[in-house]
């Protein structure tokens, strides 16, 4: 684990693995509720976590130099259940992508049960991760520019729903009704680091 | 609508209902936004007698005009400009008596890029995530004003303003912005390093509430390939694939996956948001405190 500091009062603390980084996420979040860490963002990525606002960066970073990666967490609470229609209009391409069948890809894709790593590019765009490795696949050539609110989409290692349209250049392999993003709701936000997601197929999948 | 209301007579080219911004959500993909000047909306608060947290107006460059519905008081800070009442010359950062229906006009910026309209009573659009603030990253808050929009006006707080005029930093002549290096000055080569605090480069007119776009040398690549995305922070200083930096302002994104080469000091942000394109830049690298 090493700890970046980042300006006069953050520190971005980088381990080695997204697994490490949703451990790390969820300890620092315990720390907080317990009261023996002052901030004021928590602010997991892909390999990091960025701690904003700490009144004393520089012995937290050397309290974590010498740390160990705490074990992942006790698995969240019921995971979230996203109705998903698999009619994307890259489901072919990311098909050939896996070797597989369209429908096959629903299947995999359904059957496999997500967490949220981390948030970003939009309010309540969640970078959800479950797919093996050999699922990976390129963002296409050229983004398009207006993707759907409610695509399911894939890139790289990540499943994102998009909570609004906007442009994008993920694979759409799916849509949703489900709304992600709703400011009057409370929490506004259906998916936050941490939340376990499963899609479940409805409609012509 | 009640009679404390505003009219929007010209919204000008970007004016924005800002507060202090909401931050605490940027886990979620929520940019903090806010008034890019803190500082100055602050003191046209006070001098309305509104507390730190009301909501005012943010122009950029081109001022805008609004008519009250009720008699209020208001003062506008921030970027010096003309500020007319009905056409009569009234005071810049100083309150002022504006009547019912009389048309308050926030002239063109003179030097910086923001003025803040304070009205007494607060500018009460409703709240997204505890802020007014309108963020143009992510469309949270209030869209930019527009000719003709109605905006909602508090009850005056009743706090006697302190002050009758204070003085005001003027817009920066050249911006000089004190950074700590990192956390990914190792993605750079030494030379690139030097060059970020040895150059002068110029504010981009391509600049906006997201962040002050530079011109200038580009800085080159220790490390070609892709950053996992990481958080950043306010003031980060990001260097995308054509090598010029943007320093991060309110409404910046919450993660990205260009390298951050150093990070402004947050006092010295203010000054890079009234600094107009063309605006010589010095990055200096300082100690962490």
């Amino acid at each position: 684990m090493r700890a970046l500091p980042v300006g006069d009062d953050a520190l971005l603390v980088e381990v080695s693995s997204g697994e490490e980084a949703q451990a790390l996420h969820a300890e620092f979040l315990q720390r907080r509720t317990e009261g023996s860490l002052s901030v004021r963002e928590i602010v997991p990525a892909a390999r990091t976590v960025l701690l904003d606002g700490l009144a004393d960066p520089a012995r937290l970073a050397s309290e974590l130099t010498t740390a160990e990666v705490p074990p992942a967490p006790p698995r969240a609470r019921e995971a979230v259940e996203v109705p998903v229609r698999y009619d994307g209009p890259d489901l072919a391409e990311v098909a050939a992508h896996w070797g597989v069948t369209p429908h096959e890809v629903a299947r995999i894709h359904a059957g496999t049960e997500f967490s949220v790593a981390f948030c970003g590019f939009a309010p309540g765009f969640g970078y959800l991760t479950g797919l093996p490795p050999r699922y990976d696949v390129p963002r296409r050539a050229t983004p398009r520019t207006a993707v759907p609110a409610g695509a399911v989409a894939l890139a790289g290692p990540y499943t994102g729903v998009y909570p609004r349209s906007s442009p994008g250049g993920w694979q759409l392999i799916g849509t949703t009704d489900t709304v992600l993003w709703d400011h009057t709701r409370v929490p506004a936000a259906l998916l936050s680091p941490g939340t376990r997601v499963r899609f479940v197929p409805v409609g012509n999948a | 609508m009640s009679d404390r209301a505003l009219s929007v007579v010209h919204a000008g080219a970007l004016t924005t209902v800002q507060d202090l911004g909401r931050p605490g959500h940027a886990h979620l993909g929520v940019p903090r936004s806010g008034a890019l000047d803190g500082p100055a909306a602050r003191l046209v608060n006070r001098l309305v007698g509104n507390a730190p947290e009301a909501a005012v107006l943010e122009t950029t460059l081109s001022g805008c005009a609004v008519r009250p519905r009720s008699t209020v008081t208001v003062a506008v800070g921030g970027a010096p400009c003309h500020v007319t009442v009905d056409g009569r010359p009234v005071a810049w950062g100083a309150p002022v008596r504006v009547p019912a229906g009389a048309l308050l006009e926030v002239g063109r910026a003179m030097s910086g890029v923001r003025s803040y309209v304070a009205v007494s009573g607060g500018i009460t659009v409703e709240p997204v995530l505890g802020s007014r603030s309108t963020d143009l990253l992510s469309g949270l808050g209030p869209p930019p004003l527009t000719d003709g929009a109605v905006l909602p006006l508090g009850r005056p707080a009743g706090l006697h303003a302190r002050v009758d005029v204070a003085p005001q930093p003027a817009p920066p002549a050249e911006l000089v912005l004190r950074v700590t290096l990192g956390p990914r000055d190792d993605w750079f080569t030494p030379e690139a390093v030097r060059a970020f605090t040895a150059h002068v480069f110029s504010v981009s007119p391509a600049s906006n509430r997201i962040g002050l776009r530079t011109e200038g040398p580009a800085l080159e690549r220790a490390l070609t390939g892709e950053l996992p995305s990481e958080g950043v922070v306010l003031g980060a200083v990001q260097v995308p694939p054509d090598g010029r930096p943007v320093v991060f302002l309110a409404d910046h994104p919450t993660t990205g996956g260009y390298p951050v080469i150093a990070v402004v000091r947050a006092a010295d942000l203010p000054a890079a948001a009234q600094a107009v394109p063309g605006t010589p830049v010095r990055f200096v690298a300082v100690r962490r405190r």
